[in-house]
């Protein structure tokens, strides 16, 4: 039955600032106004017919489980050749790169990668891996989190990792050293809150979080939370305004953020 | 004869008069009449409400094959899971009946939003690690086509349960059976709680047990929202209204061993609409009492408790409202960011909230000082004397508010817990005696954790007749009649 619209005048939260529904996180760069008319279209036709509504669920759910067969983990190469095999494996057919410990790195190419080439590396830890653009998410980090000695993660501009992945972050405390969330949609103060587990980082960079509702004072916070840390991100200034008239007003009270 | 011209005269301008309104009066209200004709029309038509003496379409549906009564978070999970696991699309027909809905009194949106899977009975673990998983995918779970994904300010920083000398053993003891179960939870000695955590004083605390992942607070009233949303697009009525009576049959039946026992059945469900005595019967096969805080009363709507004590008859529903407070403070010098929701030996909890040094806490009070439930005033005094002593012993940061003003509490709220008093853990599925009464309340304060569970076992139960996701035999109404409790240990 299609949601009655009148009605649901609910408070229905959405991202910070962007209010994007699920098919347009993946949809491709397509002129606007063509775009609008079709979604308008669909969007009466299945407010009207059930036959059309269904059929946009099962286009939704299509989409949602082409993102989780993309991050199945790989068991059996797991099993076979080692957990750093299945790590360089997944993160090369997700379309990142990743260097293994005194090698160079590698890319993945449009071809899919195939194991043959990364089976000389069966004993060398991975040492960094660069995901950034790819479609990893929470199950996905399962084969990440298995890359012990891993230093350095980039997942920037990741569209599905989110506070959740962030709070698996803490498997890797011992040997992460740098860590880039650059970018990504999803990832808020909370989950950069549960990156104090994450003692060994050295550098860690926060900038353009769009779901950050106060980028200045969320760095501030984490500097303090992560004393050995040097993190990258927005200018803690970025927040306050300058009103050079009120400032004894200011200093008296306590303002709460 | 005058007279009679004079009447004639006058007749037939009245006719003529009512002639020229007859077609004046066509030619003025004709967009009208188009109009009215156009609505008898469409009342007629398949669709519309065909009732021309008056509007019934704030009444509920007059059948229905499951009322759910009460629309919290725990009724909406059940309509949610009954409409996704039938077999047929649109086979079941569900009518959620609630009594607020602005959800003022609602346990739901008063509550702290905590959840966390650091419980000792195994059933609890396991209901706690379902629900975290399905919160996690809640956008896959309830996506509703064009409208914006949910967002449900998931902080997952964890719960820290302290213990003292005494309960050390026994948090021991859950930590190894909640690390079985499958939750990540690690222990922490003194010394790594002062490392970690410098804010705490560590002084009485022998074992501290730390939820790694899955744990944290959220917001429940996005939950709900969102349940509803979805619920709605899939067909479930709702409708505004109390439940005031139920209509059942009796049946003398007698059982295995010989004794004889009355078994009921829900047939209708008397609904009253608000401020009037208007009410609608409802004919239901299945009636789901997931009235939170007053599950109680509904019970006794159904007869359940109506016979001699110590009897299955008389064996009540022992749920009712309890008053727990909660109160929210600034201290700039406070706990970072990476505080979790911690919980004192003594009771006490506090969690941050937001960027900026609010925290928000309280403390479950003892038997006798168990607040007044008749209404929702909060008692400040409360926490002057009980819960600000032992918080700022704890957490000497919070001390350093208390000179030269008293703690300066920003606000406060009151809710309702749908209190258990005989074991403090849920009550799920069918009365043994009125077959058709499925429970899904008394929680005790972590309803809102569980709901996403509690509602896919009651609706297997339901739909299938037994559990089969998670075993909740435990939970059945008949351990009240047996005496056998499932207690939990550490409820706050």
């Amino acid at each position: 039955m299609a949601a009655p619209r009148a009605s649901l005048n609910l408070v229905a939260p959405v991202w910070n600032g962007v209010t994007k529904s699920i098919r347009d996180l993946s949809s491709s760069v397509a002129p606007k106004g063509s775009q609008k008319k079709g979604k308008r279209l669909l969007q009466f036709l299945a407010d009207r017919f059930y036959d059309v509504e269904a059929l946009r669920e099962y286009l939704l759910q299509k989409q949602v489980s082409k993102v989780h067969q993309e991050n199945r983990s790989f068991t059996y190469i797991k099993e076979r050749y080692g957990p750093y095999v299945a790590g360089a494996y997944f993160v090369l057919k997700q379309g990142g790169a990743v260097k293994f410990q005194g090698q160079e790195w590698i890319q993945s190419s449009g071809r899919r990668p195939s194991s043959l080439e990364l089976l000389s590396f069966q004993a060398v830890p991975v040492e960094s891996v660069d995901a950034s653009d790819c479609a990893i998410n929470y199950e996905g980090l399962d084969n990440l989190l298995a890359l012990k000695e891993l230093q350095s993660l980039s997942l920037q501009r990741c569209p599905h990792v989110d506070d959740w992945c962030l709070s698996r972050l803490y498997q890797l405390a011992d040997s992460l050293q740098e860590l880039s969330l650059a970018g990504c949609p999803r990832v808020s103060e909370r989950g950069l809150a549960c990156l104090h587990h994450l003692q060994n980082l050295r550098r860690l960079d926060i900038s353009d979080l769009p779901a950050v509702s106060n980028p200045g004072l969320t760095q501030i916070l984490m500097e303090e939370m992560l004393p050995n840390c040097e993190v990258l991100g927005a200018d803690w200034a970025q927040g306050l305004k300058s009103r050079p008239e009120k400032q004894s007003q200011d200093t008296a009270s306590p303002t709460p953020a | 004869m005058f007279r009679g011209a004079v009447h004639l005269c006058a007749g037939r301008g009245r006719l003529g008069r009512r002639l020229s309104t007859l077609r004046g009066g066509s030619a003025l209200g004709w967009a009208g009449k188009v109009s009215e004709i156009k609505k008898t029309l469409q009342s007629v038509l398949p669709g519309g409400a065909w009732n021309s003496l008056y509007d019934t379409s704030h009444l509920p549906p007059e059948q229905s094959d499951v009322v759910i009564v009460g629309g919290g978070v725990l009724g909406l999970s059940v309509a949610y899971w009954l409409k996704r696991l039938e077999k047929q699309r649109g086979a079941i027909r569900v009518l959620v009946v609630e009594r607020d809905h602005t959800y003022s009194q609602a346990s739901t949106g008063l509550s702290v939003g905590g959840i966390r899977q650091q419980f000792s009975l195994p059933e609890n673990i396991q209901l706690s690690l379902f629900s975290v998983n399905f919160l996690r995918n809640i956008n896959d779970y309830l996506a509703v086509v064009d409208d914006p994904p949910l967002d449900l300010q998931f902080n997952p920083s964890g719960y820290l349960l302290l213990a003292s000398e005494e309960g050390a053993a026994i948090l021991e003891s859950n930590v190894k059976v909640q690390r079985q179960e499958g939750a990540k939870v690690c222990l922490m000695s003194p010394e790594q709680l002062r490392n970690k955590f410098p804010w705490i004083n560590t002084e009485g605390v022998a074992l501290g047990s730390y939820g790694l992942e899955g744990e944290g607070w959220f917001d429940p009233w996005c939950l709900l929202q969102g349940l509803r949303r979805k619920v709605q697009a899939m067909g479930v009525h709702f409708c505004h209204g109390e439940v005031t009576r139920f209509v059942s049959s009796s049946n003398r039946m007698e059982t295995t061993s010989g004794e004889e026992i009355t078994l009921k059945r829900i047939h209708e469900v008397h609904v009253k609409m608000d401020h009037s005595v208007e009410y609608q019967p409802v004919e239901c096969a299945i009636v789901i009492n997931a009235a939170g805080a007053w599950s109680g009363r509904v019970a006794e709507l159904a007869g359940i408790g109506k016979g001699p004590p110590g009897t299955l008859q008389g064996t009540k529903l022992p749920v009712e409202p309890r008053k727990r407070y909660v109160y929210v403070w600034h201290c700039p010098q406070g706990p970072g960011l990476e505080s979790p929701l911690v919980a004192d030996t003594s009771g006490v909890y506090f969690r941050r909230d937001g960027l900026g040094n609010n925290y928000l806490g309280g403390c479950s009070p003892t038997e006798e000082e168990e607040p007044d439930p008749e209404n929702l005033e909060v008692d400040h005094d409360f926490f002057q004397n009980k819960v600000w002593p032992r918080l700022a012993w704890r957490i000497p940061a919070f001390e350093s508010l208390k000179h030269p003003v008293p703690p300066q509490v920003r606000s406060a709220w009151a809710g309702y817990y749908d209190y258990n008093t005989f074991d403090q853990n849920g009550v799920v599925g069918p009365h043994p005696l009125v077959a058709n009464m499925y429970f899904a309340t008394g929680f005790s304060g972590h309803g809102l954790q569980q709901a996403p569970a509690v509602g896919r076992a009651v609706a297997e139960m339901v739909l299938e007749g037994r559990f089969q996701t998670i075993n909740l035999n435990a939970f059945l109404f008949s351990r009240f009649f047996l005496g056998e409790k499932v207690q939990e240990h550490n409820i706050f």
